[in-house]
């Protein structure tokens, strides 16, 4: 049974929280991090219960409602909500610690406690909906998204739901960035962010944003494309993932030359862009190539931005010469591959095709 | 084909024994492992009472081969509890069949997060722990003790259901025909996060806790790891497998009621009883033991047996919580509790709900007290979790 993405949302370091745009008015930062820009809140969420709400579960809900609307999905016919977060409500975690330590262990409230579990996104997701169907979490670095979006697929296909709504959160805060610093993760210095990948440095400019999407066993007017396979690896040599593609293409009876563009997950780390240089230079070279984390920074459910694109390039059938890599022209695309790592590890395939 | 997904090996390690056979010699001794918190400086000291491990982190770092201070709590229990379940399905070359890992966390690696918080920046031989904040890095690091390679590694975290969720998730995995074989559970350790966290929410009892008991205080906290290994059939046939028992049935639905507190009629968990129920392919009426998961709040009790009642009319099976025995061990219970459902399975067993005195007054539900003997075809196990989550998993003694 045919999965299929019937809307998206998103929020990002770029603007994308409106569907009708595609990356027409692309900010360049000069940074390394990059903080969402933000809707204005009031248009998606009642003032006084948006000032109570963690950053993620903010973009989570703008996100969320968008994909719903443009699906014109009611909220009873979601059958389940499934969200992959790399570190959830990372800033009511950081800010209990911080309370746990400053006062000695007292005086605490349970809010930020409470805000900190990992499943508050997809929970508060399900309270505001009324939502009483399955309702999953995966905190998984990089393949948090992707685990997410492969258990959607599974309960599509197996007929146990009809919609899903699933995606992909990660805020950024202080802690984190400064901790990430010391660790060398983010890079040093600020860099251009659109020549990112020619830093020739090491680290990432970490971003934040949400992708929120429905998928669902029939197509709605609004469909995108067409989910055909998602696979992930907790480890894989750099000389293993060509292999792993070819391998992963002909389960679906593909060959490298069938896909029409394929997206890499380069962040501009020069330890780790390796990986993608590996296909860029081999199976896909001569392949249209498109790339998006000059867009939207590094963070672990970064790949929801690529999936976003993705199917944003199959629907509306053209790159935008901002994500395009390489100089082979894309002429209606049809079927597109993502490839995705992290650090070398937790890396994931995606496979769409145009429906 | 069988219905049920074949269980060929488990392990864990909880307040009430390092390995299977120390779990179950405790539970039909009765004997719990609450007691007073010693391997955590906290001045909630004396007003709680937990389920520690028994053993320390240098005791843990030696049997593994860590070396000091290397990874967090989490990672240790989890990589002895997974190792014992690979060592019990007979499992040699763990990459020669198709083989995931799914693992349950709340806290990953938050004990070393808040005792180093501060300490990051002028100490660098600290940092090794910046990175196990991240919850999936404890899942990664046991990924690694185990030599799991280009595999489906992941981690699920649904607050106090989080195990059940990786074990529905292999489940379905094998079922599909994605995986040959699974290694699904869950791993948390005690901080002073999720202390002062339950604290705050003022449902942490003072004494022993007493599930389904009127006059019960709270709950205790516990720290467990504990993974099963779910293997296809054509795997078990082919290996010529033992297995302990099946998965035959899950579920798992939202409350869609509260953040942290259960409905008071409980419609999420009857919605995943009936989904497992379903799943199983049974009647309500098939079901032999409920390991209830009672955590000994006043919320959670109360909403669970009214949501056991309404499943089961008043035809509710025998029933117990086994959380007196270890605490609640957050996101370890669903795979703990499905070892202790799978050891009630083999041995014809029922475990007693230890401190239960007074029936709670709003209804008449009374715990199993003693070890039972009793056959046992099918556990019903439930585990339920902040943000409304409900699971429910069936254990069966045929597929």
């Amino acid at each position: 049974m045919p999965v299929y993405i019937n809307s998206i949302g998103s929020v990002s370091a770029q603007k994308t929280f409106d569907n009708s745009l595609f990356l027409e008015d692309v900010i360049c930062y000069n940074d390394t991090v990059l903080k969402i820009i933000a809707p204005d809140y009031k248009d998606y969420i009642p003032p006084a219960a948006a000032r109570r709400m963690a950053k993620g579960i903010k973009m989570s809900t703008v996100s969320a409602k968008t994909a719903m609307t443009e699906a014109g999905i009611e909220e009873n016919e979601i059958d389940a909500i499934i969200v992959g977060t790399g570190l959830g409500c990372i800033g009511d975690s950081e800010k209990f610690v911080r309370d746990i330590i400053g006062n000695k262990e007292q005086f605490l409230t349970p809010t930020r406690f409470i805000q900190s579990s990992h499943n508050t996104v997809a929970g508060q997701i399900a309270l505001g909906m009324g939502c009483k169907g399955h309702n999953f979490t995966y905190v998984h670095s990089s393949i948090s998204f992707e685990s997410a979006v492969l258990d959607a697929k599974m309960q599509l296909e197996n007929g146990e739901a009809n919609h899903i709504l699933v995606g992909g959160v990660d805020e950024l805060v202080d802690h984190h960035v400064k901790t990430h610093e010391l660790i060398g993760h983010i890079k040093e210095r600020p860099v251009e962010t659109m020549s990112v990948i020619n830093s020739g440095t090491k680290g990432a400019v970490f971003a934040e944003g949400a992708h929120f999407f429905t998928l669902s066993s029939v197509q709605r007017p609004s469909c995108y494309a067409e989910l055909m396979g998602i696979k992930t690896y907790n480890t894989l040599t750099q000389n293993q993932v060509p292999e792993k593609v070819r391998t992963f293409l002909s389960e679906y009876g593909l060959e490298p030359n069938d896909i029409d563009a394929v997206i890499f997950g380069y962040n501009g780390d020069v330890e780790f862009d390796g990986y993608y240089n590996g296909l860029a230079n081999g199976l896909f070279k001569n392949t249209a190539q498109v790339y998006f984390k000059h867009l939207s920074g590094e963070f672990d459910t970064a790949s929801g931005f690529g999936f976003w694109l993705a199917s944003k390039i199959i629907k509306e059938q053209r790159v935008p010469n901002v994500v395009h890599l390489n100089a082979v022209p894309v002429d209606g695309p049809e079927t597109m591959l993502i490839y995705n790592q992290y650090r070398g590890e937790n890396h994931s395939l995606t496979l769409l095709r145009r429906c | 084909m069988t219905r049920g997904v074949a269980i060929t090996g488990m392990g864990i390690v909880s307040a009430i024994g390092n390995n299977v056979a120390e779990n179950y010699a405790s539970l039909i001794a009765g004997k719990t492992g609450i007691s007073r918190i010693s391997q955590i400086e906290t001045i909630h000291r004396d007003d709680i009472m937990v389920g520690e491990i028994i053993h320390t982190n240098p005791v843990l770092e030696k049997q593994l081969g860590f070396t000091p201070n290397e990874v967090s709590r989490t990672v240790l229990i989890g990589c002895m509890a997974a190792k014992e379940a690979i060592s019990n399905a007979g499992i040699q070359t763990i990459n020669s069949e198709r083989t995931g890992l799914i693992s349950g966390t709340t806290v990953g690696g938050m004990d070393k997060s808040e005792q180093y918080f501060y300490d990051y920046f002028d100490r660098p031989e600290v940092r090794q722990h910046i990175i196990g904040l991240h919850a999936g890095d404890s899942t990664k690091k046991i990924a690694s003790f185990l030599g799991l390679e280009e595999s489906f590694v992941t981690t699920i975290s649904t607050a106090c259901s989080s195990a059940a969720n990786a074990i529905m998730l292999g489940a379905r995995m094998i079922k599909s025909g994605q995986l040959d074989r699974v290694i699904v559970g869950g791993s948390d350790c005690l901080s002073k996060f999720t202390i002062n966290g339950f604290k705050t929410l003022l449902i942490l009892s003072d004494t022993y806790s007493a599930p389904f008991d009127a006059e019960r205080k709270g709950l205790n906290l516990g720290e467990a790891a504990a993974f099963l290994i779910l293997e296809s059939d054509a795997l078990v046939e082919k290996d010529g497998k033992k297995v302990l028992g099946y998965v035959t049935g899950y579920g798992n639905a939202n409350d869609a009621y509260h953040q942290t507190a259960s409905s008071e009629h409980g419609d999420g968990a009857v919605l995943a009883m009936e989904k497992a129920l379903k799943t199983a392919g049974i009647q309500a009426s098939d079901i032999d033991y409920v390991n209830a998961h009672g955590t000994a709040t006043p919320n959670n009790d109360l909403s669970e047996g009214h949501a056991l009642i309404r499943l089961f009319g008043d035809k509710v099976p025998e029933f117990s919580s086994t959380k007196a025995f270890t605490g609640h061990t957050l996101a370890a219970a669903g795979a703990v509790e499905a070892v202790y459902s799978v050891l009630a399975l083999q041995n014809d067993m029922l475990f007693p709900n230890l401190n239960y005195k007074t029936p709670m007054k709003e209804f008449k539900l009374e715990p199993v007290t003693a070890v039972t003997k009793k056959p046992i075809r099918h556990v019903l196990s439930n585990s339920f979790g902040f943000g409304g989550n409900c699971s429910t998993l069936i254990f069966s003694k045929r597929g």
